[in-house]
């Protein structure tokens, strides 16, 4: 299997631009489908390797297009700096208790200091250095919780879409199961039998999330596997594993990719909830929804305490909800505009 | 066809495949006879085309002959291996099978995998059947194959989207040839490109054959693509032969209604020629329910009642046979 | 005056590379009772002209036209109302794919009725008898029961019938089939031409047959227009272009049928058609030209007298012989 190892493409014509990896999908060949055959007829220009610009240029420039996309793209960039550099960031431990600053406002209000630039809570914890580490608990949540269930739904998936049959319809009717319990309430249960912890939480979480990948992938394989060039890989003597990971799932990537970025937030905002019900995180740790659900009493008389918490969850998971949309837009050639 | 014996690639007798489809909720299993009892005989260096129009089984025909499907009934002795529906092939007996009968499809925008390099596209044969080859060598050969067929050598790092439709094909018809086949099965392979093209690829054929001693199993419903290449010839209606025969025989003088009103119907580029077109009433019935008797008798001007009750054989034995009552 | 006259065509589109001209200062004139083919490969424009006179590109395309007069009517400049009233009634279009054409939702009679209905103040009845009579004359046998069928229920040559039916409804005076046949079986094909060859001589109606087969070309058109590369290169009378093409594409392009062919391996035209990355400077056909100098590789050619077929070459062939001392 050495060359499967293969560098990524390094064209001898050298002008011909870079070439984006696994995230670049046929989008330079998908638009000019589109162009053509909303134009009524089966024509298609030849290609010309040198001056056509690349893969991922051509990617970035769909994605450019949709604004939404690139706000968000720069809040979750600003979001994962903050959370890589959270030690240095951050002004204050986010445990250390500050006895003589309970519930201290934000700078800017009365009784507010510029020690505490947002204030602190019910036991004079800086509030802007919890939030700056709990960023690092969100991305650790969200990349954790994207990696076990996306690796385990496209494996699944790719057997049921494989294997067809009663195999096909076990796995199928098992999703449907899953997919049928709202899902917040699912982790709920889950987290009740394997003990309330954050690792749990994400454990629940990925289950949850899971039958989505699966069922996504089994219908991009469903619709690769007739194609000719699964066919030749078939007639040169492919074996099963061999169709699936390096004939099929490549082809099959960018629909997966797209669920991967939305679920992603859907992970943060599923983790908090459990946190907020304090089955997630456990206090002193500063996630986000155990420091809502912390406050939760203060309310009324520190408005501070839930209310940047809150904010921090809604923007991060807006941010990647739109990119999350300019990624489809650009990965996406059915949702492509003419 | 006076070769000898041992350059016989292809021998088949009576194949056939069959399909059980369900017929809705209520109506139980039909079948669909998308081949049944063809019979032929293929010779190195040789073209055998086959000939018909939609739903005929000329593509089922060519998935049984790639092994990517099990004929149902009938046997295959391909380069020396018998297959039939009972034998189970050893992997290797598979191998060595898989190394000489290769296929090249027609859309050259589908049959290549778009996530991989043309490099990899032509060593993954080899890869797969010959793990003993370094990667080195793999790549020594493919890069030798890109020229075989026309291309530059630095092609071999570049992705099918860069391609034209033209090479495109000689890119798959480059990954049929590393295992170094005897066979080729070409399912329509010039159906999908432009007139310019289609001359370059079809040169690119002729002189592969001329080179390598390759047997062709030409596939196409363009007669002008098919009297040009073609050495033999056999047509078929609904899943069964209606005529066979050497090319000039079957082209010069078709014996059966069908191979007559198909070949007066294909336009030819010449507007001075005053030709009387042979008008075949009614469409192609449908495979899921032929008509009892011969499968033509519908359409055709000749039929009488013995066509409609019995459906006529094709005498193997003849040097140009055909199934009719009565032929021309 | 002809019945459709275009002159100096362009259409370019807007694609996320920049401007791709698809169509390149065309002309195309249709007389009364012509029938007039337009060849060329995929990527010659043959397609986006036709739908640029109908209107039908979609916004990312951009139309410049001299003039582009239908019947009298300037189509560039008219009312979209105008224009509606003209589309689909004195101007009908069929396309490659029948069994996509139709609306697979409703039954054949339905969008049969719709069509009548948008152009001809006909009663319920009346479209119902029209429906039948348009069914029969298209050669589909038990009308009244096709009717009630759906698409999907039908064969793609019966879907193509329809179609046709569809197109005229209204008796157009002008009928434009892209690549009508190209789905369809020969036998099948073979029916459908010579049914739209009837119609055109009973109704005298003009017909634009566009299409890619030499041989349907050779077998139906009075006048061929060869496109390459967005630009028409050569016009003549079917007879004339197959005998003595002017242009060397065209001229390539016949020597390159397997048919015509009277060696084993058949004289190709080398390299590709020009893309929207590698047009080049000058003829277009001249990288793929036997004839090329350097004139045709930098000086774009002008477009021939009529007796040479219009051809846009610097030297237009004659009986296969470049004529260099000409122009």
């Amino acid at each position: 299997m050495a060359t499967d190892k293969t560098p990524g493409p390094s064209l001898s014509g050298g002008a011909a631009g870079p070439h984006g990896g696994q995230s670049a999908v046929d989008t330079d060949v998908g638009s000019q489908q589109v162009t053509e055959s909303s134009a009524g007829s089966r024509e298609k220009p030849p290609v010309n390797a040198q001056v056509r610009p690349g893969r991922f240029r051509e990617f970035w420039s769909y994605f450019v297009e949709n604004r939404g996309a690139v706000v968000g793209l720069v809040v979750f960039v600003t979001f994962v700096l903050i959370a890589l550099f959270a030690d240095i960031l951050a002004p204050h431990s986010p445990t250390e208790q500050y006895r003589s600053a309970l519930l201290q406002p934000p700078a800017w209000q009365d009784g507010g200091t510029r020690q505490f630039l947002l204030g602190t809570d019910a036991v004079g914890r800086d509030l802007l250095s919890r939030l700056i580490h709990g960023a690092r608990y969100s991305f650790f949540i969200g990349v954790i919780v994207v990696v076990i269930a996306a690796s385990s739904g496209v494996m699944i998936g790719l057997i049921a879409g494989f294997a067809r049959g009663w195999v096909d319809t076990l796995i199928m009717r098992l999703m449907d199961i899953l997919l049928a319990f709202p899902s917040l309430l699912l982790a709920l249960v889950m987290v009740a039998i394997l003990g309330p912890s954050l690792i749990n939480a994400m454990i629940a979480i990925a289950i949850v999330l899971q039958p989505h990948y699966v069922r996504l992938t089994r219908a991009a394989v469903l619709q690769e596997l007739p194609r000719d060039y699964v066919t030749s890989a078939r007639v040169v003597g492919a074996g099963p594993l061999r169709l699936m990971f390096v004939t099929v799932l490549p082809n099959c990537l960018a629909p997966i990719i797209v669920q991967a970025a939305l679920s992603f937030s859907t992970a943060i905002l599923d983790a908090a909830a459990l946190g907020f019900l304090g089955l997630g995180a456990q206090p002193p740790t500063p996630e986000w929804g155990t420091m809502l659900a912390d406050s939760r009493e203060f309310v009324l008389r520190a408005w501070w305490v839930v209310t940047f918490p809150g904010i921090a969850i809604l923007v991060n998971v807006l941010a990647i909800n739109l990119m999350g949309d300019g990624l489809r837009d650009a990965l996406d050639p059915k949702l492509k505009r003419s | 066809m006076s070769q000898a014996v041992d350059d016989t690639l292809i021998e088949a007798h009576g194949l056939s495949r069959h399909y059980d489809v369900s017929n809705g909720f209520f109506g139980g299993q039909a079948t669909v006879k998308a081949l049944s009892n063809t019979s032929f005989r293929l010779q190195a260096g040789r073209t055998l085309a086959v000939v018909g129009e939609s739903g005929c089984g000329k593509s089922t025909l060519a998935r049984v002959v790639t092994m990517i499907e099990k004929p149902t009934a009938g046997t295959l002795t391909l380069d020396g291996h018998h297959l039939s529906s009972e034998v189970i092939l050893s992997d290797a007996q598979q191998a060595a099978l898989r190394a000489s009968v290769q296929i090249v499809f027609q859309d050259p925008f589908g049959s290549l995998n778009p996530r991989q390099t043309i490099g990899r596209i032509l060593e993954e044969p080899v890869l797969i059947n010959r793990p003993d080859v370094s990667a080195a060598q793999r790549e020594q050969q493919a890069r030798a194959m890109l020229e075989m067929v026309g291309l530059r050598p630095e092609h071999y790092d570049r992705y099918p989207h860069m391609f034209s439709g033209g090479q495109r094909q000689r890119i798959a018809v480059a990954r049929a040839l590393m295992l170094e086949p005897r066979i080729l099965v070409l399912d329509e392979p010039v159906s999908a490109l432009d007139l310019s093209i289609q001359s370059q690829i079809l040169n690119l054929l002729v002189d592969l054959q001329e080179r390598l001693n390759l047997a062709y199993l030409f596939i196409s419903h363009d007669l002008s693509v098919v009297r040009h290449m073609a050495d033999d010839v056999m047509v078929m209606y609904l899943g069964r032969v209606v005529e066979k025969g050497a090319a000039a025989a079957v082209f010069g003088s078709p014996r059966h209604p069908y191979t007559q009103a198909l070949l007066s119907a294909t336009p030819v580029a010449d507007p001075g020629r005053k030709q009387t077109r042979i008008r075949l009433q009614g469409e192609l019935p449908s495979p899921l329910n032929p008509p009892v008797g011969c499968a033509f008798h519908p359409r055709c001007w000749k039929a009488e009642e013995r066509c409609r009750q019995t459906a006529p054989e094709l005498d193997d034995t003849e040097v140009h046979p055909v199934a009719c009552f009565f032929p021309l | 005056m002809p019945l459709l006259d275009v002159r100096n065509l362009s259409v370019d589109f807007k694609t996320s590379n920049g401007q791709f001209r698809a169509v390149d200062r065309v002309d195309v004139q249709v007389d009364v009772g012509d029938v007039l083919a337009i060849v060329g490969e995929s990527g010659s424009g043959k397609s986006v002209s036709m739908l640029a006179v109908m209107g039908l590109l979609p916004w990312t395309a951009s139309i410049t036209a001299d003039s582009m007069r239908f019947d009298g009517l300037d189509l560039a400049t008219a009312e979209p109302r105008q224009r509606r009233a003209i589309i689909g009634k004195d101007v009908a279009m069929i396309f490659q794919e029948p069994m996509s054409s139709l609306n697979p939702c409703f039954t054949v009679g339905f969008q049969l009725r719709e069509a009548l209905k948008a152009h001809l103040p006909l009663s319920r009845r009346e479209r119902q008898r029209r429906a039948v009579e348009l069914l029969e004359q298209v050669g589909l046998p038990e009308p009244e029961r096709r009717l009630n069928a759906f698409p999907h229920q039908l064969s793609g040559g019966m879907c193509q019938r329809v179609m046709i039916a569809m197109a005229i409804a209204c008796k157009p005076k002008l009928l434009i089939a892209d690549e009508p046949t190209t789905a369809l079986d020969v036998t099948i094909q073979a029916q459908i031409l010579e049914l739209l060859l009837e119609l055109q001589k009973n109704t005298g109606m003009a017909l634009v047959l566009i299409t890619h087969d030499m041989g349907v070309v050779a077998e139906t058109a009075r006048r061929v227009s060869v496109q390459y590369a967005g630009q028409k290169v050569e016009e003549q009378e079917v007879q004339a272009l197959f005998a003595n093409p002017h242009h060397p594409y065209t001229s390539a392009l016949l020597a390159a049928l397997p048919e015509r062919a009277t060696t084993r391996r058949l004289p190709s035209i080398p390299g590709v058609v020009p893309g929207q990355f590698d047009r080049p400077a000058g003829c277009l056909f001249s990288p793929r030209c036997a004839f090329a100098d350097d004139r045709c590789r930098q000086v774009n050619p002008a477009m021939a007298a009529a007796e040479l077929g219009h051809a846009r070459c610097h030297y237009p062939l004659i009986q296969g012989i470049p004529q260099r001392e000409v122009s």
